[in-house]
């Protein structure tokens, strides 16, 4: 087996560098390696969402919560019919319905979902929202109960803003993993949220993952790009990210 | 018109050609997601009869998308070649199919056809065929193209490198530029997807690879894969641009929907001419394409995704490329749900883009909530070599960090030059053989520290 002498740039890239060789192909380790690497992938795609669990833990962030169905009705349909993850079960939409004209009309819903990674919604979500509903507390946001949904796409967020009258929705859901990263959890927000909307009108923040930008820092971030969103009455390409950096390491001690 | 079979007893009806296409089109996820898919394994078969019986002058007759409200629909009747055309104007869909797998249909008679083919008869045509066809007629194909080497001759394949980094860090874009060089790949392109389409990032990438090719004197060429209008921006400010990147669909809508039309990519073309960078050709574009791409952009008129990604090329045959990539797996299981649909679609596209002129290359890929695993990737990536395609991409350890998917690595590369005795781009294979990279361009020589790429990076991270 032949090793590569440029093992220390290992370093400035997470790529698979000098990986060694034997012959042309790659060596056993590294071949297992990305193996278990994309059997970890799988299984963050595949495994089975209780939403009723992680309601019950998010429960002890002191909020109302409500479980909801996309119209995909397992994830093998989830995964190849993204329509119906757009939309949401007819039950579940009587339900929200039902909940929503028993309450006044609120500035923000977030929803927290499964999507591509069961496994970034069970270790993500519970984190981000501990850190960012006291933000959004202390400056005096209304919100809506938090719903927890199962197989929803991005896109869920503007049928269930709507039913809510929110101003803004906000959805924290499982990025597709890719290998390394299956617990990466994405937020996509959305100003006047209407069955229709597309990507453009979204704002996106995305890798929130312990290892990527961490769920305290996520919280920040959200926090500031939604009273943006809510100050200008926009979301969207024509809102941009122009906070102050919260990745790099001069601005940590920022981050509460 | 609509087309009719009655097969024991049971009536199959198709209302028009575009129907028939779609029904006739092997089964994949995308389809079905559309609603155009066969009902029945029977439908299906069905379908593939009667479009068998279809002359392929008819579609010359009647266009899929009108004529008057699609540019790409006009771009394909506009430029077709009736004088290359003729050698096989009388056959039908199935009689085409026969007369491409005959002996005599070689190399040559497949070059002189390909003016005369459009997008939709050889999409036609691939829908009757097995995949032994597809490679067979494939490997029959020789597309050669320039710029700063020669690429997609017999014999030989090459390789996009591809050093993306999540942050666009050029530290890290470096290192993997460095393995993908020391592992004898990147002779097709050094070419990085942003992470960003900041013109500001667009630049210190390209200067980054420029830098590096005029130093060791690479025969390679750059990119990065920004849109069109970021690449014009850097042409006029002066950045050293090589080849012009875009992902384009096989409509007007779709090609609309990426923020591109063919006056665009007309002048972007002409931008990067007038910089004659190339120093042995002026192949200067560079094209991406996946089946899919009309149908998630909501632009696929009731059409196949796999007519509509032939219909691509028709785009990029209009302006000569360096290189063409069908991204096959990449756009997920609701277009291509499983390795049997990814290495059919792979198989397809490079068939298509080959027998309308085009110089194909496939980056062989899935994602992960595909049914698919490296295993699969493994049959395409050698069902295509032994088909001829004239490059695949080389991303360090298949593993792309920034895009999160996975491609084929350098390593994959190597299995494929030996298994089927391929090499890389001759301008390379000498330049790999001066740097003593590699002997022959097949086998790595053991490199040490003091190896001139090496021992700079080394220094310079220490």
């Amino acid at each position: 087996m032949q090793l590569d002498p440029w093992q220390s740039l290992r370093r400035v890239t997470s790529a698979r560098i000098a990986l060694g060789r034997s012959g042309g192909s790659l060596p056993t380790r590294a071949q297992l390696d990305f193996r278990l690497a994309h059997a970890r992938a799988r299984d963050a795609v595949l495994s089975p969402f209780d939403p009723d669990a992680l309601a019950a833990s998010l429960r002890l962030l002191d909020r109302e919560v409500l479980v909801a169905e996309s119209a995909a009705r397992d994830r093998a349909e989830f995964l190849q019919r993204p329509d119906l993850g757009r939309r949401l079960a007819h039950t579940s939409r009587t339900l929200l319905t039902d909940r929503a004209s028993q309450l006044p009309r609120c500035e923000l819903v977030i929803i927290v979902s499964d999507g591509l990674s069961t496994l970034a919604a069970n270790t993500q979500s519970e984190p981000v929202l501990a850190a960012l509903l006291p933000l959004l507390h202390a400056s005096g946001w209304p919100l809506a109960p938090l719903i927890v949904a199962r197989h929803a796409r991005v896109a869920l967020q503007d049928e269930i803003g709507e039913i809510f009258r929110a101003q803004i929705s906000l959805m924290l859901l499982g990025e597709r993993p890719g290998l390394g990263n299956a617990d990466s959890l994405g937020a996509y927000f959305t100003f006047a949220p209407a069955i229709g909307r597309t990507d453009a009108d979204r704002n996106c923040l995305s890798n929130i993952r312990p290892g990527g930008l961490s769920p305290a820092e996520a919280a920040h971030k959200l926090h500031y790009l939604l009273t943006q969103s809510r100050r200008l009455g926009l979301s969207g390409v024509a809102l941009k990210d122009d906070a102050p950096a919260l990745g790099s390491p001069s601005s940590t001690p920022l981050i509460g | 018109m609509s087309y009719r079979l009655t097969l024991a007893g049971a009536t199959h009806t198709f209302r028009d050609l575009a129907t028939l296409l779609a029904k006739a089109t092997p089964r994949r996820s995308g389809d079905e997601l559309a609603g155009l898919a066969a009902a029945s394994a029977e439908e299906r078969v069905a379908a593939q009869m009667l479009l068998a019986d279809v002359p392929l002058a008819r579609f010359l007759e009647d266009p899929l998308v009108p004529y008057e409200e699609d540019e790409v629909t006009r771009l394909i009747l506009d430029r077709h070649d009736r004088a290359a055309f003729a050698p096989v104007s009388s056959l039908s869909v199935g009689e085409f199919r026969n007369w491409l797998l005959r002996y005599e249909t070689d190399t040559a008679t497949l070059t002189a056809l390909a003016p005369g083919l459009t997008p939709e008869m050889v999409a036609a045509v691939s829908k009757v065929m097995s995949n032994q066809d597809l490679i067979l007629v494939a490997s029959k194909t020789r597309v050669v193209t320039k710029f700063r080497n020669t690429l997609g001759l017999p014999g030989t394949l090459a390789v996009r490198l591809q050093p993306n980094h999540p942050t666009d860090d050029p530290s890290g874009i470096a290192a993997s530029i460095l393995d993908g060089l020391m592992y004898g790949c990147g002779d097709a392109v050094i070419g990085i997807n942003p992470a960003t389409d900041s013109p500001a990032a667009y630049a210190t990438l390209l200067r980054l690879i420029d830098r590096l090719v005029r130093e060791y004197e690479i025969p390679t060429q750059s990119c990065v894969l920004a849109h069109v209008t970021t690449a014009l921006r850097c042409m006029e400010a002066g950045e050293p641009v090589d080849l012009v990147f875009q992902s384009i669909a096989g409509t007007e809508a779709a090609n609309k929907s990426f923020g591109i039309d063919l006056a665009l990519l007309r002048e972007s073309h002409e931008a990067a001419l007038a910089l004659k960078r190339g120093t042995i050709g002026d192949n200067v574009m560079y094209f991406e394409t996946g089946q899919g791409s009309c149908l998630s952009a909501h632009a696929h008129h009731g059409i196949d995704q796999q007519t509509l990604e032939a219909r691509a090329y028709a785009v990029a045959r209009e302006f000569r490329p360096l290189l063409v990539n069908t991204v096959v797996g990449f756009i997920g299981p609701e277009y291509l749900y499983d390795g049997k649909q990814i290495i059919r679609a792979g198989l397809e596209d490079h068939f298509c883009g080959k027998l309308l002129g085009l110089p194909m290359g496939c980056d062989v890929c899935y994602t992960n909530h595909a049914e698919a695993d490296q295993d699969d990737m493994d049959t395409l990536l050698t069902l295509l070599g032994v088909a001829g395609c004239n490059y695949i991409m080389g991303v360090p350890g298949a593993d792309d960090i920034m895009l999160n998917y996975q491609s084929t690595s350098f390593h994959d590369s190597h299995y494929l030059r030996q298994v089927l005795g391929l090499k890389p781009a001759p301008e390379f294979a000498a330049w790999l053989e001066k740097m003593q990279i590699a002997r022959d361009g097949l086998r790595l020589t053991p490199a040490t520290a003091q190896h001139a790429l090496v021992a700079p990076h080394l220094a310079a991270s220490a």
